[in-house]
């Protein structure tokens, strides 16, 4: 499974070879940039984009909250329908699952439609396992099967290669050479999995949406290729997270505002699917048996999780990705795990009891809080990067070195006149480092910062040495202030008094 | 009334021009300053990292230093936004969670204070150069302080504001993750730079003195002459020389 990326035991180690890969750092770069040019264009022309996040925010966290409610709302409704559903607690329950249905039907091959929790489960390797043949039918996904790799994003899997690179592999595949021309190359993947969607005996597809009113399950998807998964073989199986449930199809006209525009920059797909149940007598086609498995596979820890509860809330639309500046410059691959980017930083960790092995994956965030500002559901993943490094310290497992450079820190900062010792310090001893007013040198603890940058030295005097002397200067001849701003700062002293000092003063909303 | 310096320590130690300016621009509304000096660090380095008790060590200094103070004001989008997680960090002690939500109602960025409570766009600057703006990720994401400086350097004469290409993208600081995360860190300030660069500004001005200390730094080490301020330092330059 693991492509070149993957290689390095830490996300520092993964980050380093993508940012030593220009093609890679390209080819992200230019697909995220117009993945966010186009979400911008899109939420600014349907106007009132903010409160439509915050309707889907409400509708995700109704849900969550009374996830058992719809959950069996939405198993009853697709029994009726006649779809079989089944519920899997770990990956290794979903993977038996499924080989027993491919098994039970004899299944020589599976195509598969873009699925990120069979991508989760590993299920195309376990399928082979068993000599069964699975073949992602997604242009992006049949691109990295082809390369042995994981997805590097949740929309776009193959967002790390250029034309070349896909060009040389599909020419591999074909065994003729193919020009690196997108309508050439999609044109040869068209005319190959035409045939294996004809042959296959399983159609796999993943779910965006599960009604819980009707027992219906939704795709959106842009190739076609879900909507031939789901229609011509003769057996569906169906893999969802147990927090894919929305309430009803009014519910899901707010999701299909917020997730093609946030993923894409797309009113919509090319293709919706609405899919109740097997093919019924008067249908012209369509699947004769139909399988729900409802996976959970970590999925409810976060539940009752105050701090992690809302992660339950993504439709995984890749925008925090797109926006982020950290996967941006080292792609998807670096994070080590199926889902990349801010969700994942965050996901993969919560997904696994242990914290402590997926610390380094938290810490490669600059906490700059625009994956919040993208995500159309609000989750606050910049916020939860803080709470999984806390939990990783409050267990024990933090860094020797750093745990007694904080209590340093809490040393001579819960203090000033340490603090002023400690500048007056540093003064003496950034004389033997300072060159021109900046130090230079790639020794010790300044190697990382300094290997990009100059670091400022300490001026004469600190701001505290300074201010009484100014202070005096300026009373000397101070005017008198301005009556209307006078009372204006009154006014909100007072306001502020009413509010019994509650906080949130009404200025930033953080 | 009792409006109050928070310095942040980064102006205090490193850059103390800004809280000079703030001062001294603030003094000609007839404001004088208080500065309590038994404030030290917001605790952000130590909050971020995780290392939460040794944060409220350090938060416990701020909260001391402007018990009695009406209106607290910093130079840092970014260490005024960690007073407003002060709540979350002292969700378990009700005593220092009422005085942590004080806090936070009272709290300002410099130009949140100038523009929303002031009411002051134009201070009377004149600053004919080519400037680019770079906006802090804390204090236009947590704080949503996005106009309140655009109004300003609008009001400011011969200031001529040339939009920054990707403008909200992090430079890359995010504190500790600098020295963590040196590489990521550095191809995106490398970045951010090159974007400086390319709108051929004299002046790169900004809100927040961690952000413009990583970007200065960065076009200090290739040799790049652009001049970096805070906004309150070109504002004030700007008042001394209209």
């Amino acid at each position: 499974m693991s492509g070149s990326h993957q290689a390095g035991a830490t996300v520092k180690a993964r980050a380093e070879l993508a940012l030593n890969d220009e093609f890679l750092r390209k080819a992200v770069k230019f697909t995220t940039e117009r993945l966010r040019n186009g979400k911008k264009k899109a939420s600014e022309e349907h106007g009132n984009w903010d409160e439509w996040r915050e309707r889907g925010k409400q509708i995700r966290l109704h849900t969550i909250a009374h996830l058992d409610y719809y959950l069996n709302l939405f198993v009853d409704n697709a029994r009726a329908n006649g779809v079989h559903v089944h519920f899997a607690n770990t990956a290794e329950e979903a993977v038996k699952l499924t080989l027993d249905i491919a098994e039970h039907a004899n299944a020589k091959s599976v195509v598969k439609s873009k699925s990120m929790v069979t991508e989760e489960l590993h299920l195309n390797h376990a399928l082979e396992s068993i000599g069964v043949e699975a073949i992602e039918t997604d242009l992006g996904e049949y691109i990295i099967q082809l390369a042995g790799e994981m997805p590097s994003h949740i929309v776009i899997p193959a967002i790390h290669k250029n034309r070349y690179q896909i060009a040389e592999l599909l020419s591999k595949e074909a065994g003729y050479t193919l020009p690196p021309d997108t309508t050439a190359l999609a044109g040869f993947v068209r005319k190959k999995l035409r045939e294996k969607f004809l042959e296959a005996d399983i159609g796999m597809t993943g779910c965006n949406f599960a009604i819980a009113e009707t027992g219906s399950m939704v795709l959106f998807e842009n190739e076609g290729n879900a909507r031939m998964v789901s229609t011509v073989p003769k057996t569906q199986i169906t893999l969802m997270g147990m927090e894919r449930i929305i309430p009803s199809w009014e519910d899901l006209e707010v999701m299909a505002t917020l997730l093609p525009r946030s993923a894409t920059g797309q009113k919509l797909t090319m293709y919706m699917s609405g899919i109740t149940g097997p093919r019924r007598a008067e249908d012209a086609d369509g699947p004769d048996e139909m399988h729900i498995i409802i996976v959970d596979n970590g999925r409810s820890l976060q539940l009752g999780d105050p701090e992690f509860q809302e992660l339950l809330n993504c439709i995984r639309c890749g925008a925090c990705l797109n926006a982020c500046p950290v996967y941006r410059h080292i792609g998807g691959h670096a994070y080590g795990s199926t889902y990349s980017g801010p969700i994942g930083a965050v996901l993969t960790p919560s997904l696994n009891k242990n914290i402590a092995e997926w610390d380094d994956v938290a810490n490669a965030s600059s906490l700059c809080g625009a994956c919040y500002e993208a995500c159309p559901v609000k989750i606050p993943l910049h916020d939860m990067l803080v709470y999984l490094r806390r939990r990783k310290v409050e267990s024990g497992n933090g860094s020797k070195l750093e745990s007694i450079g904080m209590q340093g820190f809490a040393t001579v900062m819960g203090n000033s006149s340490r603090l002023g010792g400690v500048l007056r310090l540093g003064k003496l001893g950034q004389k033997l480092v300072v060159r021109s007013g900046v130090i230079r040198t790639k020794l010790g603890p300044l190697k990382g910062w300094n290997t990009y940058r100059v670091t400022p030295s300490l001026p004469k005097e600190s701001f505290r040495d300074r201010f009484d002397t100014l202070d005096q200067e300026l009373k000397q001849g101070l005017k008198q202030m301005d009556p209307a701003m006078q009372s204006r700062m009154e006014q909100l002293v007072q306001q502020r008094k009413n509010n019994g000092d509650s906080g949130k003063g009404g200025h930033g909303h953080g | 009334m009792k409006v109050s310096l928070f310095i942040t320590c980064l102006s205090d130690a490193i850059y103390p021009r800004v809280g000079e300016a703030m001062v001294r621009l603030l003094a000609k509304y007839g404001i004088s300053m208080q500065f309590p000096t038994v404030q030290t660090c917001c605790g952000q380095p130590a909050f971020n990292s995780g290392y939460w008790k040794e944060a409220r060590e350090s938060a416990k200094t701020i909260l001391d230093a402007f018990e009695d103070s009406d209106f607290v004001i910093s130079p840092s989008g970014s260490c005024t936004g960690m007073i407003h997680h002060y709540p979350k960090l002292f969700e378990n002690e009700p005593v220092m969670l009422k005085r942590a939500k004080a806090l936070e109602s009272k709290s300002y960025e410099f130009t949140q204070f100038l523009v929303q409570v002031l009411g002051v766009t134009d201070v009377g600057a004149a600053f004919p150069h080519k400037v680019t703006y770079h906006p802090s990720c804390h204090g236009s994401r947590i704080l949503g302080v996005k106009d309140e400086p655009l109004a300003l350097m609008k009001q400011v004469k011969g200031l001529e504001l040339v939009p920054l290409p990707f403008a909200e993208d992090c430079c890359g600081f995010g504190g500790t993750f600098a020295v963590k995360m040196a590489d990521i860190s550095g191809a995106m300030v490398t970045e951010k730079a090159d974007h400086v660069l390319e709108t051929e500004a004299e002046v790169l001005v900004g809100l927040d003195m961690a952000c413009l200390m990583n970007i200065a730094g960065n076009l200090r080490y290739r040799n790049e002459p652009v001049r970096v301020m805070h906004l309150a330092e070109l504002l004030y330059e700007g008042v001394k020389e209209a």
